[in-house]
């Protein structure tokens, strides 16, 4: 005989396949259970009452729903590397060799020495955190709060599984298979739209598949399958189960998660665990359901206690009693067919109680108790419970005729109540599509007020249904839980009123009602309808709270899919890169950019490198990978007009060949970025960003071009990736260039500092700058990125006996930093306008309007204390760090400044930093005290930079 | 995520797009005071209801184009060209 196991699964019923047995694990016991069932029901069927202990008062707590919604069951599922924290348990498909834990209590879940919390409950009201652990500060406690409040444990070590991310584009999408979401999907793939099914379940037909119901002549699942087998011969149609809603995002934009469990014995390497599905929807249609919601009662959150619904869907999907003695208490008809057909499964129905009055109650509902001996009582409700691992007792009250108060009446020994307050339809992805809730008093749930444009409601979730009385006007509102997950009572609910946070929106964040994994699915209505009481108004003008995303919880893994490691964002690399990492650079990354700060040699420490590499520019020459730099040209007889309106640098007078220096503004006066201008042709202009700002400064030129001055005739032209750019820097520069074939006279006279030629260079196009960063004579050379490699090793070659080093970007930065070269973004900030950086003159005395002028003359940009561009000498002989924070003497002020560049000098090793002082210009020659985390450290002096060749003729030799 | 019909392409993800704020701002002249401009600079109507606003197709056609869009339910009105002038009340 083919018998169920554990003490509560019934002999007949369900869809479970009794010929098959499952073994599990839970808290370490072994357990069996049937192909069919899920962790929960299986755990029922065993007789494992204790699952969880409540998140603050560590309270013992049962499996209380058999879906997603479940506020109490939640476990970590799996172990190692693959272990997920809060799974809901009615939510878990078992499978041979689950393994899951119970995720609070110590050292168990049965014995929680936690749960004193419960007996001293007076002190930790809502908002105790605040109030309580505030001496000597909120640190001292926050560890063993975080212990206690258990949620489970993240993995520590990297999860080796793969998650995917698909995208679909479909003229219907439908959320939820049952019944109404297969007829929703079959009109639209009939009529021949491209149709999407999403069904959170295994299988489709919902309720249906169980429930014993017949759809026209045909018994449901018989229809289901009929239903299913034609939708999946249809083209147009796909079907996905197993997939819940995560959000609905503006215009019709639907996340989905698939799990994708694997088939038993096969291992996970290839498959993805779950996925992913973005959805761009034309129209979608919620065939969601309701979710069943609890009455509320003094100690209703014992093990033991559960939703009517789920009690039977346990009791005819899974073949499982949830008890033996069962008490039913209900506010609606829906608890009425679960009372017959769990007496007529032989379970013992003590009574069916009614919160509603005898005269709202159907003859054929209180015929249908009658006939099965059911006691029967109306205006009745559950007014306290005892038990403590699992239910003992039910004390049954009788409501006075007008609700306000219950008279208590007769104790009932039972091991199971199944509690039913009311539907309330799952309408988050309605909500979250903008869609309006109003909160309806003859259901007691939300329910939307008018239609969406795009989002249509289907099935039972736009059917109303009417409830009675869900709140027990009697007793102690302290022990009337109205949020299990996170243990809200009624009472928490009135201390927020009573301190004054009566907003909705307020009283959630205080009480932190609805704010748990579950997002208040068994709490929402409860709340509005409880603080719509208690303040003495309609619940529908209370508001609601917002249905944020995710709908269900989902894993990170599943968002994040693929874009990991590697993948997380896209590297770009130099030309030269695979020299680099050759040659022992580090690299890092800059603006997506990998780029070298310094080539390590052996036995050299980073320090050591880049003294090396600074002293081999200042003495030698050095070779720097430049082609991150940001090349944008500008072509049409209107280039250099364009241009001219976006620096404050005239350009209208820049002749071919001529390299200028130029920074261009924001229209708020602020520096935006810096570089060179050459003009190759009248009507050709080459222009230089930072290396950051490459993109920048393109979409920058193009928004200008295209929104505000179309009538100007110019195309741009960002050429960032085309070209590589290798710069020669050094004493020895021209002699190391001059043994390379080309065709350009090199000589400074011919080829003098701030000019550009363009020529052949070992019989390759190239544009060589003749800029500076380092202060030493440079050709910065621009060549094809193609051929950027080889110049780069001839170069090398060339200057090996001429102490030619390659150049990292730390040295770079040390040398320019000598020179008091500005570098944008590390000494400017976004209130820096040029006059702080010494650039006031130029900016001023151009006549034309650029970007940003008229904002350089505001009062704010003028004043005479704005933060000044200064250099630093060290009076102690102590290293300067970035960041440290600059006062004048004898200021009154918090800060006069703060360091933004910090180094020495090359050649002897001396500290020296640049800054932005207040009045900074005022005061070169001053002493300022130095200070490092809110201690004044050392004296230095400020001078006006540069440090070294401070005639620039290095740069000109 | 809104869906952005592109003049050029056809509707796309926002992620494919730039913002570039309300459309039709007057630059004033730069003799203007200090008040006119960083009104300029600064401050925008942030209506609740139809916004012109322009966004330009930067990860696709690389095309800057007018957008008319209802703040209330992000219901994309209209697209028209840069530099043709605002659509009149009973044209949205």
């Amino acid at each position: 005989m083919n018998r169920g196991i554990g003490p509560y699964r019934l002999l007949h019923g369900g869809l479970i396949d009794r010929t098959r047995r499952i073994s599990f694990r839970f808290d370490g016991r072994t357990f069996q259970g049937h192909p069919g069932d899920t962790l929960a029901s299986a755990l029922l069927a065993n007789g494992v009452r204790i699952v969880a202990r409540s998140f603050k008062f560590h309270r013992p707590r049962g499996i209380f729903s058999c879906g997603i919604e479940e506020p109490n069951a939640l476990v970590q599922l799996g172990n190692g590397s693959r272990s997920i924290p809060s799974c809901r348990a009615p939510a878990i498909e078992l499978h041979e060799g689950l393994e899951a834990h119970s995720q609070e209590g110590w050292p168990r879940v049965n014995f929680d020495v936690g749960r004193v919390l419960d007996w001293t409950a007076p002190l930790w009201s809502a908002g105790f955190y605040n109030k309580t652990f505030i001496w000597p500060r909120w640190q001292t406690y926050e560890g063993i709060i975080r212990r206690l409040a258990g949620l489970g444990r993240a993995p520590r070590e990297q999860d080796p599984d793969r998650y995917d991310v698909t995208n679909h584009h479909c003229d219907v999408l439908i959320v939820g298979g049952g019944r109404a979401g297969l007829c929703a999907a079959l009109d639209s793939a009939r009529a021949g739209g491209r149709v999407l099914l999403a069904e959170r379940d295994h299988d489709f037909g919902g309720q249906n598949t169980w429930d014993g119901s017949g759809i026209g002549d045909l018994s449901a699942r018989r229809w289901v399958t009929g239903t299913v087998a034609e939708l999946s011969g249809l083209p147009n149609a796909t079907l996905l189960t197993r997939t819940t809603p995560v959000g609905c995002y503006d215009h019709n934009v639907v996340a989905l998660a698939e799990r994708l469990p694997l088939p038993s014995g096969e291992e996970q390497g290839e498959r993805a665990r779950e996925r992913l599905h973005i959805v761009r929807a034309g129209r979608v249609v919620l065939a969601t359901g309701t979710i069943e919601q609890p009455l509320i009662f003094a100690n209703n959150d014992r093990p033991c206690i559960f939703l009517a619904g789920a009690a039977r869907q346990y009791l005819k999907r899974y073949g499982v009693a949830v008890g033996h003695r069962v008490l039913i208490a209900t506010n609606n008809d829906s608890a009425y067919p679960f009372a017959t057909e769990l007496s007529g499964a032989g379970v013992t129905v003590i009574a069916l109680i009614d919160s509603r009055p005898e005269r709202s109650i159907s003859e054929a509902l209180r015929r249908s108790c009658r006939d099965k001996g059911i006691g029967w009582f109306p205006r009745s409700m559950p007014v306290n419970t005892t038990g403590f691992a699992a239910l003992a007792s039910v004390t049954v009250g009788r409501l006075s005729v007008d609700e306000r108060s219950v008279e208590a009446l007769h104790t009932v020994r039972c091991d199971a109540l199944a509690v039913s307050g009311g539907f309330a339809p799952a309408l988050q992805l309605f909500a979250q599509a903008g869609g309006k809730l109003v909160y309806d008093e003859v259901s007691g749930v939300l329910h939307p007020s008018g239609s969406h444009p795009s989002v249509k409601i289907v099935g039972s979730a736009a059917r109303p249904l009417t409830a009675g009385l869900r709140v027990t006007p009697h007793g102690n509102s302290r022990r009337q839980w109205v949020d299990l997950a996170h243990d809200v009572t009624v009472a928490d609910l009135e201390l927020s009123l009573r301190e004054n946070y009566t907003a909705i929106e307020h009283i959630k964040r205080y009480t932190t009602v609805g704010m748990a994994a579950d997002q208040g699915k068994t709490s929402h209505a409860a709340t509005l309808g409880i603080v719509g009481t208690l303040r003495g108004i309609a619940a529908r003008d209370l508001g609601h709270t917002t249905l944020r995303p995710p709908v269900t919880p989902v894993t990170l893994g599943t968002l994040v899919g693929r874009e990991i490691g590697e993948r997380f964002a896209p590297k770009r690399r130099l030309p030269m890169h695979d020299w680099h990492v050759a040659h022992g650079a580090i690299l890092h990354d800059f603006g997506g950019w990998q780029r070298p700060v310094a080539y390590v040699g052996s036995g050299e420490s980073r320090e050591q490198a880049v003294a090396r590499e600074a002293r081999a520019v200042r003495t030698a020459s050095g070779l720097f990978d430049g082609s991150s730099l940001g090349k944008i040209e500008v072509h049409g007889p209107d280039a250099l007009e364009f241009l001219d309106r976006f620096y404050i640098n005239n350009l209208k007078t820049l002749q071919p060949g001529k390299v200028r220096y130029g920074l261009m503004l924001r229209e708020t006066g602020i520096l935006f970025d810096d570089g060179t201008v050459v003009a190759l042709a009248p009507d050709h202009v080459l222009i230089t960003t930072t290396s950051g700002n490459a993109s920048r400064v393109y979409q920058w030129l193009e928004e200008w071009r295209q929104c505000e001055w179309p009538d100007l005739k110019v195309a741009i032209t960002p050429v960032t990736e085309q070209w590589g750019t290798v710069s020669l820097a050094g004493p020895e520069a021209r002699t190391i260039l001059s043994k390379l074939h080309t065709n350009i006279e090199l000589s400074n006279a011919a080829f003098p500092h701030l000019t550009m030629r363009e020529g052949q260079l070992l019989g390759f196009p190239s544009r060589i700058y003749r800029v500076s960063f380092t202060g030493e004579l440079t050709y910065e050379i621009n060549v094809p990125s193609d051929f950027a490699p080889t110049l780069w090793e001839t170069l090398l070659a060339a200057g090996v006996q001429h102490g030619l080093q390659p150049l990292g970007l730390d040295a770079l930065m040390q040398l320019r930093l000598e020179k008091g070269f500005l570098h944008i973004g590390s000494d400017t900030d976004g209130t820096t306008v040029p006059d702080d950086v010494g650039w006031g003159r130029v900016a001023g005395s151009k006549t034309r309007d650029y970007i940003g002028k008229r904002s350089l003359s505001l009062p704010e940009h003028v004043h005479p204390d704005r933060l000044q561009f200064i250099g630093l000498r060290a009076l102690a002989g102590r290293p300067f760090i970035i960041g440290s924070h600059l006062r004048l003497p004898d200021s009154k002020n918090a800060t006069d400044g703060w360091i933004t560049s910090a180094g020495i000098v090359t050649l002897t090793g001396e500290p020296i930093a640049l800054a932005m002082l207040r009045a900074g210009r005022r005061h070169f020659g001053s002493e300022v005290t130095v200070y490092d985390a809110g201690a004044p450290v050392s004296p230095a002096r400020v001078v006006n930079p540069p440090f070294y060749d401070p005639t620039g003729e290095r740069v000109d030799a | 995520m809104l869906r952005i019909p592109c003049p050029n392409c056809g509707v796309r993800d926002e992620s494919e797009f730039t913002f570039g704020g309300p459309s039709h701002v007057t630059r004033p002249i730069p003799e203007a005071d200090d008040k006119t401009w960083t009104s300029y600079l600064f401050n925008r109507q942030n209506p609740a209801g139809v916004h012109l606003e322009r966004w330009g197709h930067v990860y696709g056609c690389g095309r800057w184009f007018n957008v008319a869009r209802d703040t209330r339910t992000h219901e994309i009105l209209k697209t028209y060209v840069m530099g043709s002038p605002p659509p009149g009340p009973n044209e949205v």
